[in-house]
């Protein structure tokens, strides 16, 4: 309890920073992630002329890991939903637009609840998509959900604090909703086939250092994690 | 919600209350001072994990206990599916297709389980009336192997609990990645699950049923109004999702609770899938 004292003569925002220790929460209506890091400060590693890194090992490193993912997620289907590919039914439109959503919520979840320790915004480069194609389009959204997944179900066991765990997981799962109906979109019945998982039915998780290479490929900002066994080439 | 008045009752009850949660009271000094700032939907939050520090964790599972929970719903969901596979409520040939592949995926989930657990495993037999249950429930789903809305009905409340059960699991498995990454693993397949057979009730007229939960209980089915329960939450740590900005506009309450799943406690889940015979 000493270093706690020294902590407080020296520290003009006593008051919050001691609530946040106490709780272990943030509680204010943004930055809610500031906790992780009330001994460090330590925001995202540094911001090159090539890209940005997710910053030093811990928690808010993984958050800003899924904030860039829902990034890129939130602008793919932005574009979809902007311009809807030839011969989409009603069912699509309505679908593929709620989904643009979620990932919308889900960016801006994480971008207000990590607050100034947020990455900044990417730049999605999806020249390699054609918009105006069903075929290019779902194969697109169903590698952007698949990866989301095992990118989620990959970096759990990262996350420390078992608030931020149960965030990670109450979002996992509704990205899995989203590649089923992706994926039968693409193909009727594949929404959890062999392709995807393992004997044993389950999903097969991924690491950072192999989920940020497939990410860059539709990204002009490079998201390293060099803590995490990743550069960005 | 007074929260003062919860500490003045906490402390009739426990005069040391102060003390636990700081020696100094700097906790609750700076939660006075500090209360104007705090979003009133976040302070659950923040004490719940106070009172966890005062008092200390309340009695956590053990991983072996975990995984016997998990073990108990693949049994419940894979004898489900087994049975209407074997039954003849007349799939159509593409939802024979899904039923058989879950079928397979929740036989597979026993299995591997089973395996992780050995001798620790609870043994089938344990479950329902010697091994077998009851999908009606006690009678509340009668038809639940002889009509297929019926039947597709209670696979979705499966489904949709399975995944909210192992969400509510994963924090006891902090730390232990040997467990904690492959219950993850089994979790988005529960997901993958829960929206396969959301898309079939959608494709046989329940046309307001989405791949993703909307609100709470969006089956139009008040049966499993529990199944649902607080599914409509909005707040995510402390952040009130429909205050963020969207598209057009703020984040719509709809998109605000079908972006995030929420979990059950496996004492919310025993209670919902006591009546088919798990225990």
């Amino acid at each position: 309890m000493e270093t706690e004292k020294l902590f407080e003569k020296t520290d003009v925002n006593m008051a919050r920073r001691s609530f946040l220790r106490y709780a272990g929460a943030g509680a204010a209506a943004v930055g809610v992630f500031a906790a992780a890091s009330c001994h460090k400060d330590k925001s995202p590693g540094p911001t090159t002329s090539t890209g940005i890194d997710i910053g030093a090992k811990g928690d808010l490193a993984i958050l800003n890991y899924a904030y860039a993912l829902e990034q890129l997620e939130a602008a793919f289907y932005i574009n979809v939903a902007a311009h809807m590919y030839t011969g989409a039914t009603a069912d699509e439109i309505a679908l593929l637009t709620d989904i643009r959503d979620h990932e919308v919520a889900h960016r801006e979840f994480f971008k207000a609840a990590l607050s100034t320790h947020a990455i900044k915004s990417l730049t999605p480069n999806f020249s390699a998509i054609d918009f105006s194609k069903r075929d290019s389009v779902l194969a697109a959204a169903k590698a952007f959900e698949d990866t989301g997944v095992s990118a989620y179900n990959g970096a759990g066991y990262l996350i420390q604090n078992p608030d931020y765990l149960l965030i990670a997981g109450k979002i996992v799962s509704v990205e899995a909703r989203h590649a089923s109906y992706i994926r039968n979109l693409v193909s009727p019945g594949s929404f959890a086939d062999t392709t995807i998982l393992d004997v044993n039915g389950m999903d097969k998780q991924q690491t950072i250092a192999q989920v940020l290479p497939i990410a860059n490929t539709y990204l002009t900002t490079k998201v390293s994690a060099s803590n995490y066994g990743y550069v960005a080439s | 919600m007074n929260l003062f008045g919860i500490i003045e009752e906490i402390e009739k009850a426990d005069p040391e209350f102060q003390d636990r949660i700081s020696p100094r009271r700097a906790a609750i000094k700076n939660i006075t001072s500090f209360g104007s700032k705090v979003a009133v939907a976040a302070m659950p939050f923040a004490f719940s994990t106070l009172f966890k520090k005062a008092y200390g964790q309340a009695a956590t599972p053990s991983v072996t206990d975990v995984l016997n929970y998990a073990l108990k719903l693949e049994y419940l969901e894979s004898a489900f599916y087994n049975a209407g596979a074997a039954s003849s409520l007349g799939f159509s040939t593409a939802e024979k297709g899904y039923i058989t592949l879950i079928q397979g995926h929740e036989n597979a989930h026993v299995k591997f389980l089973q395996g992780v657990l050995g001798a620790s495993a609870v043994a089938q037999s344990t479950q329902g009336t010697n091994g077998v249950y009851d999908f009606t429930a006690g009678g509340t789903f009668p038809t639940v192997l002889t009509n297929l809305d019926t039947f597709f009905a209670v696979a979705q409340a499966f489904e949709d609990t399975g995944v909210r059960a192992y969400k509510g699991q994963a924090g006891f498995l902090l730390g232990n990645n040997g467990a904690l990454t492959p219950a993850l693993n089994i979790h988005s397949v529960e997901a993958r699950h829960a929206s396969a057979i959301r898309q079939i009730r959608r494709t046989r007229g329940a046309t307001t049923t989405k791949p993703w939960i909307v609100g709470a209980n969006d089956t139009g089915i008040a049966a499993v109004d529990g199944n649902y329960a607080g599914e409509d939450n909005i707040s995510q740590g402390g952040v009130n999702i429909t205050s963020l900005t969207g598209v057009s506009g703020n984040v719509t309450n709809a998109a605000a609770t079908a972006s995030f799943d929420e979990p059950l406690t496996s004492a919310q889940v025993v209670a919902l899938v006591a009546p088919f015979g798990v225990k």
